[in-house]
């Protein structure tokens, strides 16, 4: 019995005090490519240069996990790479930190940090700067036959190109280019949607190709969607597709029209513990070298003094070459209307 | 002859000592006592267990399908000025002061969003009215907000002339309700307090149907694969038989993720299935297997099939094989030997694995949720997506307590139907 109690007590020790010891920083972000090089050019880095340990997991995008932590009050994430589109509505639904100006480290340049930032990147008080990207459609040109697609009208058209369409399990995008395929200018396309009648039209437009949708959740999931065969063509991240092109030389084509492109950034979910250590952190890895290695895998870093690193030969891929094919994802208006559509969107998919 | 003598004083000794005293008495209850006390000690670390496990967790569920204070927390002065409001046309100039100014506050303290939440699940789109005029309200004067908060609340947004809002905002503010259990009802109630099937959509008496119909099917796959393999494995050589049963409960010793994924691989496009299935020139194109219904249904049959084989087995076991060779040379054909003798001794067995399988099948989640894509999905994964996703608890909590009483309901009746004391499970 004694030697139980004290074997117990012995191993509980240890428990407590390696917890105590090794600080560790829970890191989320997306995974895939875009992680790999994030951990090459931030995490690694960090750890090398602090000995700080990052534990750099994956999620697949959006706020319900944040916000079942913070409101279950069990936080286990601390800083976490978020999609503008779902910032504000984080933002204002108290699910992070307000991020102090002081964490906006300088340039590698010498200008201040509120100055090198592109001011998206830091115009909502919850996020700072990461990369700028873009949603795009991209097909196998190997399975899509011989009719190519070229335009979102393509994407929604079952008849002109047969076959699966793998698409994000969310509203977001989704409904922005079912308006778009239905004709609907991209300039108007956030006011549409604002209304009841704008809003069926949408899910009416997605109504026609629900059949020959496969839904992802990970955009991860985009290249081997499209590698084997499980989706002629899949909405996703440039990156991804730019990645699997370059890298592992696969027949992956993109297309730019009615691309949504958007930021992401770093921020802090509420209530972490970790708070400071997220902070110095998000400093570093929101600096002009991290940053700079971003475009690895055809992201725009957010920070003037590090597009001066970016080699020229990339600078084509990047999503800021293209804006004038795109549409702007409007964090505001998916804070407004993310509940609702969010709603909608989910009893849709259960008709 | 001679033991009759000696036999009547001993029973005679017992008679005379079956009258205890007082104090033998009480020491013969204070055993009896300590033999209690003892065992229910000993059982008390299992009844703790299943309390804090089971029935705690159930109660908890229970009350938060009837229990939402989130929005009575957040805006309590509007409630309360609301609630001279006799629900027609625009409340007073007052309430919508109160909004006002509440919803300055919440956007400071970044809560909107809850309210917003809450609000919506009693009128759809509401959220973003909630929101976006939080947001407007936000940057104006407090000294403007309390003297004009009606005009800046009609400015941010004008749907909150709407009578319709103000009975959600309304409806959303009390603490208890059942709005929770209509919703997973597919039904509402009207703001004269009639009950009617829901507007905005109907899905959850549709899953609920759904899912049972899967269990129904699960079931009885697993009854026709089963049944035939239990017989097989029950009169084969016990050294088959053994070899046999090891085939049987080697995947029930798999992980259940190994043998979902491994669906996966044999059901998607490009998989073993159908690379065999376009290879021999069945089809010419790949068959959509995965992530529908179908293939929820044969991976659960995978899973489950042992939980069937092994009650029938054990049954089967024991059936006298020489009661069906009686029948027959009594002159019955095989078929209606076995419906009528075999069959009914199964009974027990058949009734245990119908049972168990179709009873974990109803609340089945992760082969669903792995292989089922929309088409595929069970109650469980909505309790799951409200948990997890939605955080909307309240709904969650009453979908899962619906699930319980369906379940309890079935039960009870399989129970005067079938009986469920000759259940044999092993």
């Amino acid at each position: 019995m004694k030697t139980t109690t004290m074997i117990a007590g012995a191993a509980l020790g240890a428990l407590l005090a390696s917890t105590a010891m090794a600080e560790e920083l829970t890191v989320v972000s997306f995974g895939g490519a875009y992680g790999a090089a994030q951990k090459k050019h931030m995490i690694d880095p960090y750890t090398a240069k602090t000995g700080t340990k990052i534990l750099f997991e994956d999620y697949s995008g959006g706020i319900a996990e944040i916000k079942a932590q913070v409101e279950a009050g069990n936080i286990q994430w601390d800083v976490v790479d978020i999609e503008v589109i779902d910032l504000e509505r984080a933002c204002s639904e108290g699910l992070l930190e307000v991020i102090p100006a002081s964490v906006l480290a300088p340039g590698a340049d010498g200008t201040p940090g509120a100055q090198d930032f592109i001011p998206a990147a830091i115009a909502n008080e919850c996020g700072v700067g990461n990369i700028v990207w873009t949603i795009i459609y991209a097909y196998n040109e190997k399975t899509i036959g011989s009719v190519k697609p070229n335009s979102i009208g393509d994407f929604f058209n079952t008849k002109k190109i047969v076959g699966k369409r793998a698409m994000r399990k969310r509203p977001q995008v989704n409904l922005e280019w079912a308006l778009i395929a239905d004709g609907v200018p991209v300039a108007k396309v956030y006011e549409v949607l604002a209304t009841e009648a704008g809003q069926a039209r949408a899910f009416a437009k997605l109504d026609t190709i629900k059949d020959d949708i496969v839904w992802f959740d990970s955009w991860s999931q985009v290249p081997q969607l499209l590698n084997d065969g499980g989706a002629v063509m899949g909405q996703s991240a440039n990156g991804r597709i730019f990645d699997a092109i370059k890298k592992d030389g696969k027949p992956f084509k993109m297309v730019w029209d009615a691309h949504v492109y958007d930021l992401d950034v770093w921020a802090v979910v509420k209530g972490s513990k970790k708070k400071d250590l997220a902070y110095d952190f998000i400093s570093f890895a929101a600096g002009t070298k991290p940053l700079a290695g971003m475009p690895d895998v055809a992201y725009g870093p957010t920070r003037k003094s590090s597009m001066v690193l970016v080699d020229p030969s990339v600078i084509p891929d990047l999503p800021t070459s293209h804006l004038d094919e795109g549409l702007k994802a409007d964090g505001i208006f998916w804070a407004d209307y993310g509940e609702s559509l969010g709603e909608k969107f989910n009893e849709w998919m259960l008709k | 002859m001679n033991d009759t003598p000696t036999i009547a004083p001993v029973a005679l000794e017992r008679g005379t000592s079956d009258v205890l005293t007082k104090a033998e008495i009480r020491l013969a209850h204070r055993e009896v006592r300590r033999h209690k006390m003892v065992a229910f000690a000993l059982v008390v670390p299992l009844l703790l267990f299943l309390f804090f496990s089971f029935v705690a967790p159930i109660a908890t569920m229970l009350h938060r399908g009837f229990y939402s204070p989130v929005v009575a927390q957040l805006i309590p002065n509007t409630l309360q000025s609301l609630a001279t409001w006799d629900g027609q046309g625009q409340p007073d100039d007052a309430v919508l002061t109160n909004m006002a100014i509440d919803l300055k506050r919440l956007a400071a303290d970044r809560t909107s969003g809850k309210l917003a939440a809450e609000i919506n699940r009693n009128k759809p789109g509401a959220s973003s009215v909630v929101k976006s005029s939080a947001r407007k309200l936000r940057r104006t004067d407090d000294a403007d907000l309390a003297q004009n908060g009606a005009t800046l609340l009609l400015a941010a947004n004008k749907a909150w002339a709407d009578p319709l809002m103000w009975r959600a905002v309304q409806k959303s503010g009390d603490t208890y309700t059942d709005g929770f259990y209509l919703t997973a009802l597919d039904l509402e109630r009207t703001f004269e307090g009639e009950l009617q099937i829901r507007e905005a959509t109907q899905i959850y008496i549709k899953l609920y149907t759904k899912t049972l119909r899967m269990a129904l099917i699960i079931t009885l796959m697993c009854l026709i694969l089963g049944y035939p393999l239990a017989y097989y494995l029950a009169n084969a050589p016990s050294k088959t038989a053994n070899l046999l049963m090891i085939f049987v409960l080697l995947p029930f010793w798999t992980s259940l993720l190994v043998r979902t994924t491994a669906w996966i691989a044999l059901l998607q496009t490009n998989g073993v299935v159908n690379s065999f299935l376009t290879g021999v020139g069945i089809t010419s194109e790949p068959l959509d297997m995965l992530y529908t219904e179908f293939s929820t249904i044969i991976a659960m049959t995978h899973i489950l099939l042992p939980f069937m084989i092994l009650p029938l087995y054990s049954v089967m076991k024991g059936i006298d094989p020489t009661l069906m060779r009686a029948a027959m040379s009594m002159g019955a054909r095989p078929i209606p030997a076995f419906i009528k003798i075999y069959l009914p001794n199964t009974m027990p067995g058949l009734s245990a694995g119908a049972l168990l399988v179709f009873i974990i099948s109803v609340g089945y989640y992760i082969t669903p949720a792995l292989v089922g894509g929309t088409d595929g999905q069970m109650i469980s994964n909505i309790i799951a997506f409200h948990m997890q996703q939605s955080n909307n608890w309240g709904l969650a909590a009453a979908l899962g307590s619906m699930l319980l009483i369906l379940i309890l309901t079935l039960y009870w009746v399989y129970d005067h139907l079938v009986g469920t004391d000759n259940i044999k499970l092993g």
